[in-house]
């Protein structure tokens, strides 16, 4: 099975020769960084772009980068960059937690995570973590740079907030200090995409964020069940209140992955599991970062 | 386009459209068959291929993409005879129908230079990319992990 319809290429050496191309061929041209999910989409023809723009010679994409407590990560850094890296190890290990689940290491070592946020399927793994981290995503467009909100990212089943004619650069995080984790929940390990999924980070002022994957037509943080929680040291009641919520948050449904109904009962397991995890890491009791929790 | 890649250290210039897919031009143009056409979505693992010193799925790659690349298959593993894996892997039995062996010689490959000594979880990890319908894993896993005891014995 080939790739069915034609289409033009360019790899441009450059920031703004990339966004010329894009204003080329206003609304018919693609980004290709890692290429996994857009390469199957052209083959599925489920895209049939007039041009693919390759931005993997553009300078400067590929870097994660500590600057003060802003963690910047540039739009071609794969999933094997984050598990590699020794900043991401130190100050954010939840990021290589959720990268070790993704698929298997042939597709890691090629996927972008800005890939998997702006392929915006319901499962992708970085959707529920990137909320958990309040992460800004920083696009280059003709006008200059956009900053958005990762909170104003989703807008639908593989639709961002992103242009036809902008360009993710990068995403940065402020990072404080914090536990987190990202519980997933799968069929089996390796290659499987999320039949629910949970990312959740707590602070030490007893701040919460709470994110779901795989349960709604986007990944999305839940305020209710955040502000349930804030302010509160977690007990066995406090916990319960918040799973209590998850059936009014999630609105998933039945594939061939998993039914509406087990997605929504472990959610709430997952839920429970997982605030435990994050604070027990908080506090450096918790399990291990990688250490499943389901 | 002018496609310019090394394959197995041979240098190739070939011509491509941008919609051929990378998997289908070296087994077409640039004759290594050890790539196999199995699922073309990423999923099985057949068509691994080392590229720049990491395994890709080469279903995923537009050819064009690979422009200046260096490219490594099963056939450029074994210009000095087979290598210690492979040979564990056949003291092993570790595969019957040999369809998955391709993209299981590399991705162990990957691992091995990596992770010189992996444990089992490990090798599992490596691998659960990679999709084998005759043998249950094991003997492929048990092989790997001898390779691993200091290519050992």
């Amino acid at each position: 099975m080939v790739i069915s319809h034609e289409f033009d290429y360019r790899r441009p050496s450059s920031l703004d020769e990339a966004i010329g191309a894009l204003a080329e061929f206003p609304g018919s041209a693609r980004i290709l960084a890692g290429g996994t999910d857009l390469v199957a989409w052209l083959r599925d023809d489920a895209v049939a772009p007039d041009l693919v723009v390759d931005i993997k010679n553009v300078p400067g994409l590929g870097d994660i980068v500590l600057d003060g407590t802003t963690l910047s990560i540039g739009s071609l850094v794969t999933f094997t960059d984050l598990i590699e890296s020794e900043v991401i190890e130190e100050h954010a290990p939840l990021l290589s937690e959720m990268a070790e689940t993704v698929a298997s290491t042939g597709i890691r070592n090629r996927a972008t995570m800005v890939g998997n946020i702006c392929s915006a399927v319901p499962s992708c793994d970085a959707g529920p973590v990137l909320l958990a981290y309040d992460t800004t995503v920083h696009l280059a467009g003709p006008g200059g740079e956009r900053l958005v909100d990762i909170n104003d990212w989703f807008i639908g089943l593989r639709e961002t907030a992103m242009t036809e004619d902008e360009v993710v650069t990068r995403v940065t995080i402020e990072l404080r200090s914090h536990g987190g984790v990202y519980v997933k929940l799968m069929r089996y390990a390796g290659e499987d995409l999320a039949q629910a999924a949970v990312g959740i980070v707590a602070y030490p002022d007893l701040d919460y964020r709470v994110a779901f994957g795989a349960v709604a037509p986007t990944p999305f943080r839940s305020t209710r069940i955040e502000n349930a929680l804030r302010g509160s040291v977690l007990d066995e009641a406090l916990v319960a209140e918040a799973v209590e919520l998850v059936d009014g948050e999630i609105s998933p449904i039945t594939d061939m992955r998993a039914s509406a109904e087990y997605r929504a009962r472990m959610t709430e397991v997952m839920l429970d599991r997982g605030l435990w995890a994050a604070v027990g890491r908080l506090s450096g009791t918790g399990p291990d970062y990688g250490e499943r929790v389901i | 386009m002018d496609l310019n890649i090394t394959v197995n250290g041979e240098p190739w210039a070939l011509d491509v459209a941008p919609a051929d897919v990378l998997l289908d031009v070296l087994r077409e143009q640039a004759a290594v068959k050890s790539p196999k056409i199995g699922c073309e979505r990423g999923d099985c693992g057949s068509c691994t291929i080392i590229m720049d010193s990491r395994t890709v799925r080469s279903c995923l790659v537009l050819a064009i993409e690979a422009d200046g690349h260096e490219i490594t298959t099963v056939e450029g593993l074994s210009f000095d005879g087979l290598s210690q894996l492979q040979n564990l892997f056949l003291a092993n039995n570790s595969f019957q129908c040999g369809f998955c062996a391709p993209g299981i010689v590399l991705a162990a490959t990957e691992l091995l230079e990596r992770t010189p000594n992996p444990s089992r979880h490990d090798v599992q990890e490596a691998l659960a990319g990679n999709l084998c319908r005759c043998t249950g894993y094991e003997p492929i896993i048990e092989a790997v992990l001898a390779a691993g005891d200091g290519g050992a014995s």
